[in-house]
């Protein structure tokens, strides 16, 4: 095997605040041609900057300080712009993680695939759309000969993410760079697009870097794995010595973050008031009807996970409860009397005793006020506290959240890092000293040692003031983690619920055999055997299409 | 040989040179990166520049050139003191102003210190102007300069106009006019199209729609020429009452006015309305005044500076164009832009007597400097607030 791409002893930095901070510092690489490279790391590892500078690109604010960027003979760091230009898309690649941000909504998936053989002179204009009906067709897209022709918006996420590794590949590449292209998409959509990449990068031979903070993906896609740690290496090592001996610290951390668990509480006594109870519900947005005679129970003190892919009405059901999409038919008793349907309708302490933490803490607090504001106003709408009770309370509940409020109750949302605000946005829903907790995706945004923090705290607080959590996530492993009961739903309806070990033990509804069985896991050969055990075209998606669930 | 064809032949011949130049750079430096990369637009850019230099001294000591030199003479002072401002404010005060002046600009520094100019010029007219803004003084059409030799008179430095009234007062009387009114209507087209705007994007449904199209309608009416109808009307009802009159024009502007703010904050209040710490005060329960005024304004504070800015130029520039036109405010209350209507003939007298023509380009240059300074305020705050979010 010869030797494709060298960086060596590479430091860069990026401007903030008007100086130059490190970013990565002194972190070398090679890789073969036909290698893959899995490079993890948390946000803010620096992982998705380096493997830019693998292209040779750095970002707006970037710059190279010291080290040397090799691609096949050619020192990249130092290269003229043409010299790049010649190299970039024909035989450097790069698939960016959200392909729907990337494509060009206006123009045509094809139009847009065949940009980069036309101006680099690989192949004339038709060859290129022959190319690329032909490699639309190796990445299993449905249609080859037609997929092209539509718009970015008129195909799936999981779609575009595939139609966006086949543009990578027009140009037959020698390196791809691959950042995060799973992460924004569903298990069962993401097991698809993973089977698609590894094929079609194994045919052709190519070599990649494969960036992603997802050990489990990493494990089926990487012949190496690199770790990374705020722009350290960590360590180094072929996929398999990784996974059976990490030796770093860190690394082994990272390996343990999903086995958290909690204990089995007794089962909910007979006869029990449900805290919150969901009756026949159906709703629509319109005329589109979103959930379909969806019932289940909450009961005090216990977390309800929700499961279920985009589309499957979860965050619907949630805005039934808390009264913002009021049911067609149904209703929501709240310890056993009805709820109004419209939140305008309910008093102040209905709406007091649930509350909800959402999925992006960015946009869920309001930039322009401090921390301690934000988590001060429910404690004084509600309670009616002023002067230095009202700062005792904001202060005994930053404390309860793990952020000392001397150092954070001043400072704005913008200056705090993901987990923070997502604690932040926890502390608001307590202020308002609720019996249940709706928790939207709370942890899909965040890194697994954030997100593991994030869970753990949850479970203190639950069992400290014995709240119900409704627990709205994709991530199966995050049920695991935490649920005492468990609602799969598809399409807007309930496919299964029971207790955790009745939803997780077979047997199973297919539907959660399904999602249990995409979920990836930490061993190399899992996809490997779950092809050959099911075939090609009985996964993810395409297989999911297959179940009905009509009751 | 027209002129066109010397437009093309020195774009061409700058053109060659800025290749020529890149080459010789590449050359000299032995191919660096900065002339390697350097793409031919940047080069013809340099080029440019530096004929635009050349051409600009040249114009300098050119005799007839006499208001390019004022223009630049200006320029220079004002940079200059604008940076002393800067300089001294660095050093003076509160740690927080220290702060603040350290970070600045110089175009922020220059407009902050016209304002505040205008504004002392402005409460304290009655101090500080030399004479009455409607007293008739004896002579009329002296030049300004106050230089005897070319027609002047010291006692009337920027001369006086055709019925013989002092341009010196008259034009700080305009600023407490002028200014003062365009300053209340912006406040009073703000206040009305900024919370009807954020009220229709956040209660939406049929207010939304009653809203906007009702905006729509006033829309749809050329803003000047409803103006003006309007104000014709006016002048009816106020019957001759001179201040009244001045009461109608600002309600009339403001409203007018107001459905573009409409439309900005309903547009950005949209943006902002979807967002989950919205949805979270809804579902706390909070009234309409607290989503608005606490949770929204605050996140749209950035564009609406920023046309403040530009709405505030532009209600400025419809007093002064009622007024030119005869309907704004009212003589002999003094204001820029009646002076610039009343001395516009002298612009005539450009070519041969640069003096007498200066008479309508003071009031215009009050204008102009006030807009440019106003808007570089606002730059400088969007810049700050818009960095403040990353």
């Amino acid at each position: 095997m010869s030797r494709l791409l060298t960086i060596s002893d590479i430091y860069l930095e990026g401007r903030s605040e008007e100086v130059w901070q490190p970013i990565i510092n002194g972190v070398s690489l090679t890789l073969d041609k036909g290698e893959v490279l899995g490079l993890i790391g948390e946000s803010g590892a620096g992982k998705s900057t380096l493997g830019l500078a693998a292209m040779g690109f750095v970002r707006d604010g970037v710059r190279i300080k010291s080290g040397t960027v090799n691609f096949d003979g050619t020192e990249l760091t130092t290269a003229s712009a043409d010299t790049k230009r010649a190299l970039l898309g024909k035989r450097i690649a790069y698939v960016a993680q959200s392909a729907a941000a990337s494509f060009n909504p206006a123009h045509r998936l094809i139009d847009q695939h065949i940009e980069a053989p036309v101006q680099h002179r690989v192949r004339s204009r038709s060859e290129s759309i022959r190319d690329g009906m032909d490699l639309y067709a190796r990445l299993r897209l449905p249609d080859p000969d037609h997929i092209g022709f539509r718009y970015p918006h008129q195909v799936s996420g999981g779609q575009l993410q595939r139609a966006m590794t086949a543009m990578a590949m027009a140009c037959r590449p020698d390196l791809i760079i691959f950042d995060e292209p799973t992460t924004a998409l569903d298990v069962t959509t993401q097991i698809e697009v993973l089977a698609a990449i590894r094929e079609i990068v194994e045919q052709f031979g190519t070599a990649a870097i494969y960036i992603t903070h997802d050990l489990a993906v990493v494990a089926q896609m990487a012949d190496r794995i690199k770790v990374l740690l705020t722009g350290d290496e960590v360590e180094e090592a072929d996929t398999r010595t990784m996974l059976s001996t990490p030796k770093e610290d860190y690394t082994k951390s990272l390996w343990a973050v999903r086995g958290f668990t909690r204990p089995v509480k007794p089962p909910v006594p007979a006869g029990q008031i449900p805290l919150v109870s969901i009756k026949g519900v159906t709703a629509a947005y319109g005329k589109v009807k979103v959930l379909e005679d969806v019932s289940f129970d909450i009961p005090p003190g216990r977390t309800v996970a929700v499961v279920g892919e985009s589309g499957s009405g979860k965050s619907t059901a949630a805005r039934c409860i808390t009264g913002l999409l009021p049911p067609v038919e149904g209703q929501i008793l709240f310890d056993g009397a009805p709820l109004p349907p419209n939140y305008k309708k309910r008093s102040k302490d209905q709406l007091r005793q649930v509350q909800m933490i959402y999925q992006m803490a960015d946009t869920a607090l309001n930039p322009r006020m401090s921390i301690g504001q934000i988590i001060a106003r429910p404690v004084q709408f509600y309670m009616g506290l002023r002067g230095s009770a009202l700062q005792n309370r904001v202060n005994d509940l930053l404390n309860q959240i793990e952020l000392p409020p001397e150092q954070y109750a001043h400072r704005l949302p913008s200056e705090l890092s993901g987990g923070q605000k997502q604690r932040v946005g926890i502390a608001r829903a307590l202020a308002a000293e609720p019996r249940m907790i709706i928790c939207d995706e709370v942890t899909s945004a965040l890194d697994q040692l954030v997100a593991e923090g994030i869970l753990r705290l949850l479970a203190k607080l639950q069992d400290e003031l014995g709240l119900a959590y409704m627990f709205i996530t994709h991530d199966l492993a995050t049920v695991r983690a935490i649920a005492d009961s468990v609602v799969v739903m598809k399409d807007g309806r309930v496919v299964e619920q029971g207790t955790k070990e009745e939803v997780f033990n077979p047997p199973h509804h297919p539907y959660t055999d399904l999602l249990l069985s995409s979920v990836p896991e930490m061993d190399p050969d899992w996809l490997d055997n779950l092809l050959s055990s099911r075939g090609v075209d009985n996964i993810g998606d395409a297989a999911a299409d297959k179940i009905s669930v009509e009751s | 040989m027209s002129v066109w064809l010397w437009i093309v032949l020195a774009f061409v011949g700058m053109g060659a040179l800025a290749w020529a130049g890149r080459w010789a750079g590449q050359v000299a430096t032995s191919n660096a990166p900065r002339f390697r990369d350097m793409p031919f637009g940047v080069a013809f850019g340099y080029v440019f520049a530096a004929a635009c230099i050349i051409g600009g001294i040249w114009l300098w000591f050119l005799p007839g050139a006499v208001f390019f030199r004022w223009a630049v003479q200006g320029f220079v002072l004002f940079a200059i003191a604008a940076f002393i401002f800067r300089l001294v404010f660095r050093h003076v005060g509160t740690a927080a102003t220290k702060r603040l002046f350290r970070a600045m600009p110089l175009t922020a520094a220059f407009g902050i210190l016209v304002i505040i100019i205008y504004a002392i010029l402005a409460i304290f007219a009655g101090a500080i102007a030399p004479y009455g803004q409607s007293e008739i003084l004896g002579a009329a059409n002296v030049v300004p300069g106050g230089d005897p030799a070319m027609g002047g008179n010291p006692l009337y430095p920027l001369g006086t106009d055709q019925i013989g009234r002092d341009i010196l007062s008259r034009l700080i009387y305009g600023a407490q006019n002028t200014v003062g009114i365009a300053f209340v209507t912006t406040l009073i087209a703000f206040f009305l199209g900024g919370s009807l705007g954020f009220l229709a994007a956040t209660v939406g449904g049929w207010l939304d729609q009653l809203l906007s199209r009702a905006v729509d309608v006033l829309m749809a009416i050329p803003g000047l020429i409803f103006s003006l109808l309007l104000m014709t009307i006016a002048s009816v009802w106020a019957d001759g009452e001179k201040a009244l009159l001045t009461v109608y024009m600002i309600l009339i502007i403001a409203v007018i006015d107001s459905t573009r703010v409409f439309r900005l904050a309903r547009a950005v209040g949209t943006g902002i309305v979807v967002m989950d710490y919205i949805e979270a005060a809804r579902l706390r329960g909070e009234g309409m005044g607290w989503i608005v005024f606490r949770e929204i304004l605050p996140n749209a504070m950035a564009p609406l500076l920023a046309e403040f800015g530009l709405r505030f130029c532009f209600v400025f520039l419809t007093i002064a164009s009622l007024s030119f036109l005869g309907v704004g405010i009212q003589p002999p209350l003094a204001d820029w832009g009646t002076m610039v209507r009343d001395l516009g003939p002298f612009i005539n007298f450009a070519a041969f007597a640069p003096l007498v023509a200066t008479a309508p380009l003071m009031a215009a240059g009050a204008i102009a400097l006030l807009t440019v300074a106003v808007n570089f305020v606002v730059d400088w705050m969007l810049q700050k607030s818009s960095g403040l979010k990353e």
